[in-house]
C-alpha cells in the first residue's frame, strides 16, 4: 500500500485546481486519480465558449480552461493517474482503485473528493410511453457531437431548460439537425438568461415553460412526444396536448452530485444538495475528507468550482498541519425562500463564503444572514433567480460566539 | 422604441431596457456595467457572436478537435462559416491557440484550436 499526503478523486476543475492550491502551499505529496484517459473532466466536452470570464477575464472554451491547469500541473510535475478508477475509500482514508495494472491501494492522510455529478435520466422523471433509441441526457448527447463525432439525431425536442440543454440546442442547430422547442416543468427557465439569449432567440427556437413531455412514442427508434401544459401543481392540463414528431428527445432535467465513494466512507449527505455536509473548511462529518465543486453542489459557473476547490485545499492544509481543532458549533438555516446552503455549519472562527439558491425568482430583494434574531450581513439584488448561484462572503468578526444562522430572502 | 435585450457579455445577464430612435440609445437601464451599453449598441448596428465547434482530426488521440473563432462575426455568417469549417479535414498533432483556418467565410476571423490533440502513430 502507498503512502500520499493527500489523494484527489476526480482530475476535473475542482480536483486540478485543489492540486495546484495544495502545491502552492506546500503540500506536495499529492496524487490525483482520474477514471477517463484525460484530465479535465466535462470541461472536455464542453467547446463552447464563456468559461473564465471571471477568473481569467477573458472568454475561453472549456478545453482552454482546463488546460490552463492542466499545463500548470504538468509544469510543476504534480503526480496524476488516469484510467484509474476509485472503487472504495474508507474513513480512515484508505483508497482502492482499480486500473489497467490491476488493483491500486493508497493510505492517504486527508482525501479531496472532486468527483462531480451526472445527469438526472428519464427514470428519475417517470415519462410514460414506450422505450425507443432517441433519447439522451444533454451531456450524453454532447459526448456524441464534441468528442465521438456522432449526431444523435436530427429532428430534435428538449425537454428541461438547464444550461447543457440550451447549449445542446444551440450546438444541434449549427450541426444540422431541426431543434423544434425546448419544454420546461417550471413556469421559469433553469439555464442562465444569456444562455436562453444567445442559444434559443439567437436561432428562434421556442421555450415554452410550464409544459412537460406526457408520451413518448416509437418502437425501435423515436417517433414522437406528445406535450401538454401543467399547472401549478405540475399536473398536466387536459385538452392542452400537442404531439411533435421527432426522432430525438433530449433530457436537461437537473444534476445530482455524484457521491457513491463518498457514502461508502460514511459521509453525511444533505438532502437538499444531495452533496455532503460540510463546514467552513469544505470538510465533511469524517474528519480529513473534504469536497468540493459539483459533488458538493451543482455549480452553474466553473470559475465558483475552482474557486471553492482552492478554498477547500486551504482546509487541507490547516488539517494536516492539525490546527484544524476549532470546533464547529454554528449551524446555518435557510428558510423556505432558499434551497439550501453550503457550508451547512461553521466554527465561527474565519471568514466563509455562504453559497445558496433562491427557491423561486424574485425582484428587488435581500439576502439576510441572521444571528440571534439579528441581521448581520445582509446583501440586495436586482433580481434572483434559480438558475443562478448566490455567493456571499460572511466576516468571522460580524458573528456571535453562540446562535446558529438563519439565512432568508427578503423581497 | 423601447427595446428589452439580456446582455450576454458576461454570467450576470442583465435584464436590459434600452430606449431607442433611429437605431440610437437615447435612454438605458438595468445594465451593472459599460459593457452593457457597448452590447445594446452593436446589438443595433451589428450583432456579433463567436461560435465553438470541432473538426476532424486523422491519426489523433481523438476524433475530433474542438475549435473556435478568436473574434465574435456577424450572426448572418455563422452558417457559412459552419459551411467552410466543416469542410476541414487537419492531421495530428495540433497546438491550443494554433491557427486552423484564416479569415473564416471572409469576417477576418481565424479558427483557433482550443484542445491539443497528440498523432498516435
Amino acid at each position: 500500500m502507498q503512502h500520499k499526503q493527500v489523494i484527489i478523486i476526480g482530475g476535473g476543475p475542482a480536483g486540478l485546481a485543489a492540486a495546484l492550491e495544495l502545491y502552492h502551499n506546500g503540500v506536495t505529496d499529492i496524487l490525483i486519480l482520474e477514471r477517463e484517459k484525460h484530465l479535465g473532466g466535462i470541461l472536455r466536452q464542453c467547446i463552447h465558449d464563456g468559461f473564465g470570464l471571471l477568473r481569467f477575464k477573458e472568454s475561453l472554451s472549456g478545453p482552454e480552461y482546463a488546460q490552463r491547469f492542466i499545463d500548470e500541473i504538468d509544469r510543476l510535475h504534480i503526480p496524476y493517474l488516469t484510467d484509474v478508477t476509485v472503487i472504495d475509500i474508507t474513513a480512515d482514508k484508505k483508497v482502492l482503485a482499480v486500473s489497467k495494472q490491476g488493483l491500486l491501494e493508497f493510505q492517504a492522510e486527508a482525501l479531496a473528493l472532486t468527483m462531480g455529478c451526472r445527469e438526472r435520466t428519464r427514470g428519475a422523471i417517470s415519462i410514460p410511453g414506450t422505450r425507443p433509441a432517441g433519447i439522451y441526457t444533454a451531456g450524453v448527447a454532447q459526448s456524441y457531437i464534441n468528442l465521438a463525432n456522432t449526431m444523435p439525431g436530427k429532428n430534435v425536442v428538449i425537454l428541461g431548460s438547464g444550461d447543457i440543454g440550451l447549449i445542446m440546442a444551440r450546438r444541434l442547430t449549427l450541426e444540422g439537425a431541426q431543434v423544434k422547442a425546448v419544454f420546461e416543468l417550471q413556469p421559469y427557465p433553469s439555464g442562465l438568461p444569456r444562455n436562453i439569449a444567445q442559444c434559443l432567440n439567437d436561432y428562434d427556437i421556442p421555450l415554452f415553460l410550464s409544459h412537460t413531455v406526457i408520451d413518448i412514442k416509437g418502437r425501435s427508434r423515436l417517433e414522437g412526444v406528445t406535450v401538454a401544459a401543467v399547472d401549478e401543481n405540475f399536473a398536466p392540463i387536459p385538452g392542452t396536448e400537442k404531439d411533435y414528431p421527432c426522432d430525438t428527445l433530449i433530457l436537461s432535467v437537473g444534476l445530482i452530485p455524484e457521491n457513491e465513494l463518498s457514502l461508502q466512507a460514511g459521509v453525511e449527505l444533505d438532502q437538499r444538495t444531495k452533496g455532503a455536509l460540510v463546514d467552513d473548511s469544505y470538510q465533511t462529518s469524517r474528519p480529513g475528507i473534504f469536497v468540493a465543486g459539483n459533488v458538493l453542489q451543482v455549480h452553474d459557473l466553473v470559475d465558483f468550482v475552482s474557486a471553492e476547490a482552492e478554498k477547500m485545499a486551504l482546509g487541507i492544509v490547516a488539517y494536516l498541519h492539525s490546527d484544524s481543532s476549532q470546533s464547529t458549533h454554528l449551524t446555518i438555516r435557510g428558510d423556505a425562500s432558499i434551497t439550501h446552503t453550503v457550508p451547512q455549519r461553521v466554527s465561527g472562527k474565519k471568514d466563509f463564503i455562504l453559497s445558496l439558491r433562491p427557491s423561486r425568482p424574485a425582484q428587488n430583494c435581500a439576502v439576510q444572514i441572521c444571528q440571534n434574531e439579528r441581521v448581520i450581513a445582509t446583501q440586495t439584488f436586482r433580481k434572483v433567480l434559480p438558475a443562478e448561484m448566490i455567493q456571499i462572503p460572511v466576516a468571522a468578526n460580524l458573528l456571535a460566539e453562540a446562535g446558529d444562522l438563519e439565512v432568508r430572502i427578503a423581497c | 422604441m423601447l427595446k428589452k435585450y439580456t446582455c450576454i457579455i458576461c454570467p450576470i445577464g442583465c435584464d436590459i431596457e434600452a430606449t431607442v430612435e433611429q437605431d440610437r440609445i437615447v435612454a438605458i437601464t438595468g445594465n451593472s456595467c459599460p459593457k452593457g451599453i457597448d452590447y445594446v449598441s452593436q446589438e443595433l448596428a451589428n450583432p456579433l457572436r463567436n461560435i465553438a465547434t470541432s473538426v476532424l482530426i486523422q491519426n489523433g488521440d481523438l476524433p475530433l478537435v474542438s475549435v473556435r473563432l478568436d473574434r465574435p462575426i456577424p450572426k448572418a455568417e455563422i452558417f457559412p462559416a459552419m459551411t467552410e469549417i466543416k469542410q476541414l479535414c487537419v492531421t495530428a498533432p495540433v497546438q491550443i491557440g494554433q491557427i486552423l483556418l484564416q479569415n473564416v467565410a471572409g469576417t477576418g476571423a481565424n479558427l483557433l484550436v482550443t484542445k491539443p490533440v497528440r498523432a498516435t502513430g
